[in-house]
């Protein structure tokens, strides 16, 4: 503790330097602040989030009676494969790389992606390639599914099919672009202060994210370009008319898209693990367990996508391979579902919006995750294969998991984003609709698809109809759920009570800024004075004036980074407060009960400056504060 | 009287087991299961249940109980007391979902291989499948033998063979299914009919070999708990032995087109007797000049789909009425 103690307060405005605010023009320019392209990335991804959604929503109309009477079957496959391909590959990946983009510099004190030029370009290859998509539902539609297989998408729906590829070797180069950046703009741009174990767990869960999306979508390039020439120059790659296999695109498809399915998820773990902390008052239980286990999942996720194929072209011993494989993962996911858990375990919980949707996302993604284990067991998996049960498994996986995360994380970050505050009683109403609907809509169909229904079919047994006529109900609900949040939302941009800088109280470095940040976000370049999940370590105060901790949650610079802080003179001359404070920190490790070790953490003892982490398990309750909550 | 925490844990505990258990065993999920293969998979399914059942009522009753009893008063700024983690347990939940998993590949492997998944029977190029099943037929046998020996001459199997009492022993009724957009058709070698209904004998080893005309497809058994992908230009197989007479639906369960939906059929599970009535029937209205039927582009509903198979077979559903009366009208 005798390094400087410094602390980044920055001023919400420095009289004497206006800091640069946006135009709402500039949202529709090729703009390379990061923060522009965020908001960019996730308006557009939500657009067309609304159109998968009307997609799936006349997709159960159809389903809501055996026989095809509302749309043709021709139509309800377009429909399945444009919603598909929309869900996935322009609402889930984009949203999250909108997420990544607007947090990422923000919370490694950064003043923008390591590439902005770069970074402005991936986005705008997206709206050209969704309206292309979209668009060719009122040509020849693509009608094969989302995943495209050979020798069926050769013969349906051809000028589909060309345009599906199009699209998406575009959307695909665009996640290539975007991952180089966050990649190294993570590995090269922290302020100095931060080591990578300091790092807010979201960069953590995008680095293994950055990792497969540069490891996997090539592969997937390859595959649709490949189809691509089976299509419009009649090569047989894939088309067994001409001696091909269409096995092997199925292989390079799901080498891409399994990890795909962790390219969806592993950004919304990241959120998780910083939205519960703030709003559980609690440090992260296990920071480099879930930490780690991001990586581990990143790794796994590369070697079990033959476990869409079990029975397709798997010979057995592969089979049982990937099934191992696959059963693996479940324990680095475990891992990270029960640190989460036991962080709000004993917190002091705000059961706002953000934390609804926050705690949801464990309870509905368990679901997908026990769900998913089942199917990886091939015995089982050859009864349920292609069929409602795996459509509900995927649902829970990406509805309950990936849009209640970002629902969690737009409702958590919104303040930041736009200044203002979303409405609390709209957000608790939009979460309980989408809970009903949510549940109400994909589950019945585990039972359905037990019973014999398959998946992909726009007509179907009429023994079925109960059991999706519910499943039509539910999605209505969870069609007319989205509106009061896109009000909510709407409304609240121009009308909302101003949030102020840090309305959670929060301790990662976004929250050090100005709602919305200036152009580069920080005034003063930021040092980093605490791990990012300290809650309830540095509230003791001896001082006895009752306000020790200052409204810009700060700590004293932490012998765990590996580079220690540069002090800014600046902000080396205004550290008086947390001299005061590490005093009273000191004389608590000298009264710390032996038995506190228990809560010891194995990996942070194993920093070598002991102070550091007696300080990490202090655990006496939390004194008097006089937190200023703007 | 005030109860130890532990004890109530121990309660707790205890409750929940007996529920996971009670619903593993009685969740009345599945359709029946029509063959001894399905019942296996039918036991592993209730015993993922029962772990699925546990750990489900585990997590979210935690979070619920998180959610009451942990929240914030109001006026309360003060944070939680920092626990940033504590490795044994964390060591615990990393161990104990290891062990589950890997109890449930070694059951699942297990049910995998009393399936006939690994059967030796099922290696070989197609054409040799074919050859060994060639009725009354011992030429099989030298084919198929070196690759026992010699496991470096396998070919790539693909789907279910013999199950292990039956392994190395050929099936008792090789049928062909190929599946085209959007019908399954199934030949019967022994006596050269086309058919567009699988009709079966109760308790023989059944292999299908199957393959397909124009686009993948996937025939689905629900009530056996079997699927195999029919792949153009490549066989698979799956052998099964039912065990219960009856009527059961045949699904394609991999998308081939706008009618995949409609691309269902039959499969009928008839005593000896009833069956050798069928074949009869059959080697009686056999017209080897008209086999294949075309099939139009909108077929509307599975009645109507069936309808070209059954009157070209010249069966009606009364005549299936009086040879089994099992048929349901
Ligand atoms: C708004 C609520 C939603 C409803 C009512 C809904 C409904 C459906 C339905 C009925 C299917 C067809 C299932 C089949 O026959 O295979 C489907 C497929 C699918 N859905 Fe959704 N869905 C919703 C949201 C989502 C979301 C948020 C995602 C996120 C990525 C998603 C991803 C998919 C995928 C990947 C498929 C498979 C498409 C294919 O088989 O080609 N869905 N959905
Ligand atoms: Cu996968
Ligand atoms: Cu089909």
């Amino acid at each position: 503790m005798t390094s400087a103690h410094v602390h980044a307060t920055v001023p919400a405005t420095t009289p004497n330097q206006v800091p640069v605010y946006r135009k709402w023009l500039d949202y529709f320019t090729f703009n390379p602040d990061h923060k522009v392209i965020g908001i960019q990335y996730l308006v557009t991804s939500f657009i067309f989030y609304f159109m998968g959604g009307t997609m799936a929503t006349a997709m159960r109309t159809e389903l809501a009676t055996p026989s095809p009477d509302f749309v043709t079957p021709e139509v309800y496959n377009s429909l399945l494969t444009l919603h598909g391909t929309v869900m996935i590959f322009l609402w889930i990946i984009p949203a999250g790389a909108g997420l990544a983009n607007y947090l990422i510099p923000l919370m490694i004190g950064a003043q923008d992606m390591a590439f902005p030029k770069l970074n402005a370009l991936a986005f705008w290859m997206i709206p050209p390639a969704g309206l292309m998509l979209i668009a060719s539902f009122f040509l020849e539609a693509p009608q094969a599914g989302w995943t495209s297989y050979p020798p069926l998408s050769l013969v349906t729906g051809k000028v589909g099919e060309g345009i599906w590829i199009m699209s998406l070797l575009i959307l695909g180069t665009s996640s290539i672009l975007g991952a180089i950046n966050f990649l190294i703009t993570i590995l090269k741009m922290r302020v100095p202060s931060m080591g990578l174990h300091d790092m807010p767990l979201f960069c953590w869960a995008m680095l293994a994210v950055a990792a497969l999306v540069l490891i996997g979508t090539p592969v997937l390039a390859g595959a649709l370009i490949l189809l691509a020439f089976d299509l419009l120059a009649g090569t047989a790659f894939f088309n067994p008319t001409g001696g091909g296999n269409p096995i092997v695109y199925q292989h390079m498809f799901w080498f891409y898209s399994h990890p795909a399915v962790y390219i969806m998820i592993l950004p919304l773990f990241g959120a998780i693990s910083d939205i519960l902390p703030v709003h559980a008052r609690k440090p992260i239980f296990g920071y480099r367990a879930i930490a780690y286990s991001s990586l581990a999942i990143s790794f796994l996720g590369l070697i079990v996508w033959a476990h869409h194929m079990f029975t397709s072209g798997t010979p057995a011993w592969l089979r049982m391979f990937f099934m191992i494989a696959t059963m693996v993962i479940a324990v680095p996911t475990g891992i990270k579902i029960f640190g989460w858990i036991a962080t709000i375990w004993g917190g002091k919980i705000q059961l706002n919006s953000a934390m609804l949707f926050a705690i949801g996302f464990i309870s509905m993604f368990v679901i997908g995750g026990i769900s998913g284990v089942m199917v990886a067991s091939v015995p089982f998996d050859l009864h349920v294969h292609d069929t409602y049960f795996i459509v509900a498994h995927l649902h829970y996986v990406l509805f309950g998991g990936s849009v209640f995360g970002l629902y969690a994380a737009i409702y958590h970050w919104y303040p930041k984003i736009t200044g203002r505050m979303l409405n609390e009683t709209v957000g608790i109403f939009h979460f309980i609709l989408t809970f009903i609907g949510m549940n109400l809509t994909f589950m019945p169909m585990h039972e359905l698809g037990l019973l014999g229904m398959n998946r992909r079919i726009a007509l179907y047994d009429p023994r079925f109809t109960d059991l999706n006529l519910v499943c039509t109900v539910g999605s209505y609900i969870l069609a007319f759920s989205t509106l009061p949040f896109l009000l909510n939302a709407v409304a609240s941009w121009f009308l909302g009570t101003p949030a102020g800088d840090n309305p959670w109280r929060a301790l990662t470095l976004e929250w050090m800024t100005t709602s919305p940040p200036p152009i580069e976000n920080f005034e003063i370049i930021p040092v980093l004075t605490t791990s990012p999940y300290d809650y309830g370590v540095s509230t003791h105060n001896s001082a006895g004036d009752g306000s020790v901790f200052s409204p810009e949650p700060v700590l004293s610079d932490d012998s765990s980074v590996t580079l220690q802080p540069e002090p800014d003179s600046v902000v080396a001359d205004n550290t008086t407060d947390r001299q005061v404070e590490s005093y009273a920190v000191a004389s608590l490790i000298v009264d710390r009960q032996p038995e506190n070790r228990a809560d010891e953490p194995a990996v942070e003892s194993s920093v070598p400056n002991g102070s550091s982490s007696s300080l990490q398990v202090e655990s006496e309750p939390a004194g008097a504060i006089n937190f200023d909550d703007r | 009287m005030k109860i130890p925490s532990n004890i109530s844990a121990l309660l707790v505990g205890i409750t929940l087991t007996l529920v996971s258990l009670w619903i593993g065993q009685n969740h009345g999920l599945l359709p029946i299961a029509a063959s001894k293969e399905a019942e296996l998979v039918d036991e592993l399914f209730n015993a993922m249940m029962t772990i699925s059942v546990g750990l489900f009522l585990l997590v979210q009753g935690v979070l619920i109980i998180a959610v009451f009893k942990f929240r914030r008063r109001p006026g309360d700024l003060t944070d939680a007391p920092p626990i940033h983690g504590n490795i044994p347990l964390e060591i615990l939940w990393t161990a104990i979902p290891t062990v589950i998993v890997l109890l449930i590949s070694v059951y699942s492997f297990d049910v995998y291989q009393k399936l006939g998944g690994f059967d030796p029977n099922a290696i070989g190029d197609s054409g040799a499948v074919q050859v060994a099943m060639l009725p009354g037929e011992e030429l099989s046998t030298p084919l198929i033998n070196p690759s026992k020996t010699n496991p470096t001459h396998k070919h790539l199997a693909l789907g279910i063979g013999a199950s292990p009492e039956a392994e190395g022993k050929p099936a008792d009724l090789v049928v062909n299914v190929m599946g085209m957009q959007y019908a399954w058709l199934f030949t019967y070698p022994e006596i050269g009919t086309t058919t567009g209904e699988l009709h079966v004998p109760l308790g023989k080893d059944i292999q299908l070999n199957i393959k397909a005309q124009d686009v993948l497809h996937a025939f689905w058994l629900p009530e056996f708990r079997i699927k195999q992908d029919a792949i153009p230009g490549q066989e698979s197989q799956l052998r099964f032995r039912p065990q219960r007479v009856g009527e059961y639906p045949v699904v394609c369960a991999e998308l081939c087109g706008p009618y995949h939906g409609g691309m269902v059929t039959k499969l009928f599970v008839e005593n000896q007797q009833d069956y050798d009535n069928w074949l009869h029937t059959q080697i009686a209205s056999h017209d080897p000049g008209q086999t294949v039927i075309a099939l139009g582009a909108n077929p509307p509903s599975d009645t109507d789909f069936l309808a070209p198979f059954v009157s070209e077979l010249g069966v009606t559903n009364e005549i299936l009425q009086q040879l089994n009366p099992h048929y349901p009208a």
